[in-house]
């Protein structure tokens, strides 16, 4: 997967990602988000973007609310995968729910530039900068949150819980 | 080794003696709550073809964000939430007129118990540590997931102690000291981490105070903030608990990521500047600056102690020109308990608009958005880039004393200045 890098900086909120004023119903149509996404920091964001790009950001990505239509806005902009050096809790639960990687790397998150075109090789867990020629690594995906991710995400594990076929 | 009142309820949780930080558990859920905006968890129920929840009596719901609607939107989701909790037959449904803002209805109905564990669709769910409860935020697929097993898998978080000694002096809040402590920790401070708050000042703090500091533990980055039973709890939970509950504390010999220790007496009153809870400094410190908003409510500061608290500053006094005060009563008992004591009768007297018990402007939804280039002061937790209306406007964040102070000088100031 080849894409474009880009730039946040640290502790990037939910209000940014997607302001509350777009949650009312959010979710019976998911796809308008996009239109909205990063719309106060970031206005050409959701014109500019193109599938398989990437976000790179500092420490305490997606902090503040709960909303899970934050990490659906960025799926639905087209970026599948989140690098930063770290991520607000409950932001990470919802991207593992929602199907979006959020990989912890600090190298990546201290080097990359806005613009680098990066491609992120999930198998050998390497995030390579094409631009610059250098490679990132990132921390693991925990075992259990991997048995949820191979399951296909949080429902199918419930379903399976509770025999529902 | 010891464990902290977090690792505890965790350990009671998972069916076992002892839990390690890091350590990944499956946890049993005793509450499960959610407001309007978490519609989205029944309409996920629906997609996992799940036909009931774990427990009808333990998922809890209310409406508080968009309502009364604002927009054709947010009523066809109203809608659509009627609808869910006929079909999923929940009991504990708080209706417009009937409720108010999950975070202060809930524990006021006696629905949140000591030593439980406690989901919501809802950042701020972690003010239920004020109890004694491990309570906190999620997504509505993990919300969903809950309404459907009754368990959680749960990251156990490493706990930070957190000592106010002393005193708190006249107007300080349980506001200013958790601004003292965001403001010195930062944003992501206690990322991933328990926020246990002790020591004598936390101790003489009554329980709207402590519900105020465990709200505002999510603006550190924390899962959870907890603070222990004591007389002050059980008090509240006299008469109020649906069910019986046991006390947990820390032992003397647990472990702490790390310790912090404060003389709360210090404390003078804080203001969170834009666009960062941790951006904090105090409101004597700012140099008059003008505000065309004054905001008092909301799940951290609705409560009746706050309600007392901007009375006691209104009392006789007007609304400044050019300032638009509103005031959020959290709940409809709150509200009530307000007219009794005339204390809305001092708001009406002063220039200030009531509202119904719902969140209002705090996250920007309805009922008194900012224009470009607007300031206001508020009593709500996050203060970020369009919180509260247009990406050009700003928010600083203060306790009741401090709002309603500066509502009447029309610039913020300290409400020491003016009493």
């Amino acid at each position: 997967m080849q894409g474009k890098a880009w730039r946040f900086e640290n502790d990037v909120n939910t209000d940014a990602i997607i302001p509350g004023r777009f949650l009312a119903d959010w979710n019976k149509n998911p796809g308008k988000l996009k239109d909205h996404c990063f719309i106060d920091l970031l206005p050409d964001f959701s014109r500019s973007v193109e599938k398989g790009d990437y976000i790179v950001a500092g420490t305490n990505f997606g902090c503040g609310s709960s909303r899970e239509a934050a990490p659906i806005a960025i799926k639905m902009s087209g970026v599948n995968v989140i690098i930063a050096g770290s991520f607000a809790r409950i932001f990470y639960r919802n991207c593992i729910n929602v199907g979006v990687l959020a990989l912890e790397s600090a190298e990546a998150s201290a080097k990359v530039r806005q613009g680098d075109i990066l491609n992120v090789d999930i198998m050998t867990g390497v995030i390579n900068n094409v631009t610059t020629g250098q490679a990132y690594s990132f921390k693991p995906v925990p075992p259990f949150l991997k048995e949820i991710l191979d399951l296909g995400g949080l429902a199918p594990y419930v379903q399976n819980k509770l025999n529902i076929s | 080794m010891g464990l902290t009142l977090t690792e505890k309820i965790l350990a009671k949780a998972a069916g076992t003696d002892r839990v390690e930080p890091g350590e990944i558990i499956n946890a049993r859920v005793d509450a499960v709550i959610g407001h309007d905006i978490s519609t989205a968890a029944f309409r996920e129920l629906v997609k996992m073809k799940v036909t009931k929840v774990f427990d009808r009596n333990k998922v809890f719901f209310t409406v508080d964000h968009f309502a009364p609607s604002p927009s054709l939107d947010a009523a066809a989701q109203l809608k659509d939430l009627y609808a869910f909790i006929d079909q999923y037959e929940i009991k504990n449904w708080f209706e417009l007129g009937r409720g108010g803002i999950c975070h202060a209805i809930f524990p006021e109905q006696g629905l949140i118990t000591p030593s439980t564990v406690v989901l919501g669709a809802d950042s701020h769910t972690c003010t239920y540590g004020a109890l004694g409860t491990f309570a906190t935020g999620m997504g509505v697929t993990d919300i969903a997931s809950a309404m459907a097993l009754g368990e959680v898998w749960l990251k156990v978080p490493a706990s930070m102690k957190i000592e106010f000694d002393g005193v708190v002096g006249d107007m300080i809040t349980g506001k200013d000291l958790i601004l003292h402590v965001i403001g010195n920790i930062g944003v992501d401070g206690a990322l991933y981490q328990a926020m246990e708050f002790c020591g004598s000042a936390i101790r003489g703090l009554p329980i709207d105070d402590r519900f105020t500091i465990c709200n505002m533990a999510i603006e550190a980055g924390a899962k959870n903030g907890i603070i222990a039973v004591d007389h002050v709890t059980t008090d509240y939970l006299l008469n109020r608990a649906k069910e019986s509950y046991q006390s947990l504390a820390s032992d003397d010999t647990a472990q702490y990521d790390r310790n912090f220790r404060w003389d709360a007496s210090a404390i003078t009153p804080l203001v969170a500047q834009p666009d960062s809870p941790a951006n904090v400094a105090p409101a004597a410190d700012l140099q008059k600056i003008r505000v065309n908003q004054v905001v008092i409510g909301s799940c951290t500061n609705g409560r009746i102690t706050d309600m007392r608290a901007a009375a006691r500053i209104l009392k006789g006094q007007k609304v400044a020109r050019g300032v638009r005060l509103l005031i959020f009563p959290a709940t409809q008992e709150i509200y009530l308990q307000a007219m009794r004591e005339g204390l809305i009768e001092t708001f009406v007297e002063a220039g200030a608009v009531i509202s119904p018990p719902i969140c209002g402007p705090c996250l920007g939804a309805h009922m008194g958005l900012l224009a470009a280039g607007e300031v206001a002061i508020s009593t709500t937790n996050r203060n970020f880039v369009g919180r509260m209306g247009h990406r050009d406007s700003r928010v600083y964040l203060s306790s009741p004393f401090t709002a309603a102070a500066s509502a009447v000088a029309g610039y913020i100031v300290s409400p020491r200045e003016v009493c």
